[in-house]
């Protein structure tokens, strides 16, 4: 009894036997831009307290936040929010029970796929017209 | 050990971790207000973009913008919680580094959480 229970068992086979598809990687991404998210509230609280403490710590804000890598970085969470934030709405779309049909979940993943690059790229440009670079 | 009740009436309002759907729910609920909130920073920073210390902590100072940021902070970092709390208990197996992750979550979402309000409140109130 104790052999068979220590006996290594067949396990379901992992992500990296599935062709990929659309929807796979939108559930991955998903996960993925949470856990990012997650991490990069550590630079929202960093503003904040920065902005609470004064000029100087403020400062080094605004250094990191306006060189390369900074706003690299700030792409890459604005990128994130959207494409977390659109995820959400088609989970919310799926809560009513509509949306399950091979057809609508294709259709509902590329939109998902490509509004929140529209939308990371439109802040950008918005944001940068702000800074007065047009 | 036979049980009288229906599965039904055992599922009713709460399950086997006694929690029920409170965290399906909370979930939902949090990530409802994440989308006009999150949309109202990223608004509201593309518009202070380039801003300078005076003007930003102005704009963060207004009451009304503290309301904002206080309930943006308490729904995103309660929906982050709930969130990594799934990606715990989906990828890590071992009971004691999962308690061990687990509190860890708790302990950051508390930090970041009472950082941002302190910060907030200090703007606002001065």
């Amino acid at each position: 009894m104790t052999d068979q229970t220590t006996r290594a068992r067949p396990l379901s086979p992992h992500i990296q036997i599935y062709r990929w598809t659309l929807t796979m990687m939108l559930s991955i991404l998903h996960r993925a831009t949470g856990v990012a998210l997650y991490a990069g509230t550590v630079l929202l609280a960093w503003w904040l307290l920065a902005a609470a403490t004064g000029p100087e710590a403020y400062a080094q804000v605004q250094t990191v936040s306006s060189a390369w890598y900074g706003r690299l970085v700030l792409f890459g969470y604005s990128w994130a929010l959207f494409h977390h934030m659109f995820g959400g709405l088609r989970h919310f779309i799926w809560d009513t029970g509509r949306g399950f049909d091979l057809k609508h979940v294709e259709i509902i993943a590329r939109l998902t796929s490509i509004l929140p690059l529209i939308l990371t790229a439109s802040v950008w440009v918005a944001a940068y017209a702000y800074l007065g670079a047009f | 050990m036979s049980d009288m009740r229906t599965p039904l009436s055992r599922v009713r309002g709460l399950g086997s971790a006694k929690k029920g759907t409170e965290h399906f729910f909370m979930q939902r609920v949090t990530a409802l207000a994440n989308i006009p909130l999150t949309l109202l920073l990223v608004g509201a920073l593309v518009v202070h973009a380039g801003s300078d210390y005076a003007t930003m902590t102005a704009f963060l100072g207004n009451p009304f913008i503290g309301l904002i940021m206080l309930l943006l902070i308490v729904s995103a970092v309660y929906h982050m919680r709930l969130g990594l709390q799934v990606v715990i208990e989906d990828y890590i197996h071992g009971e004691a580094s999962k308690l061990l992750a687990l509190i860890a979550n708790q302990f950051f979402a508390f930090t970041i959480g009472v950082a941002c309000i302190l910060a907030v409140l200090k703007l606002v109130i001065g």
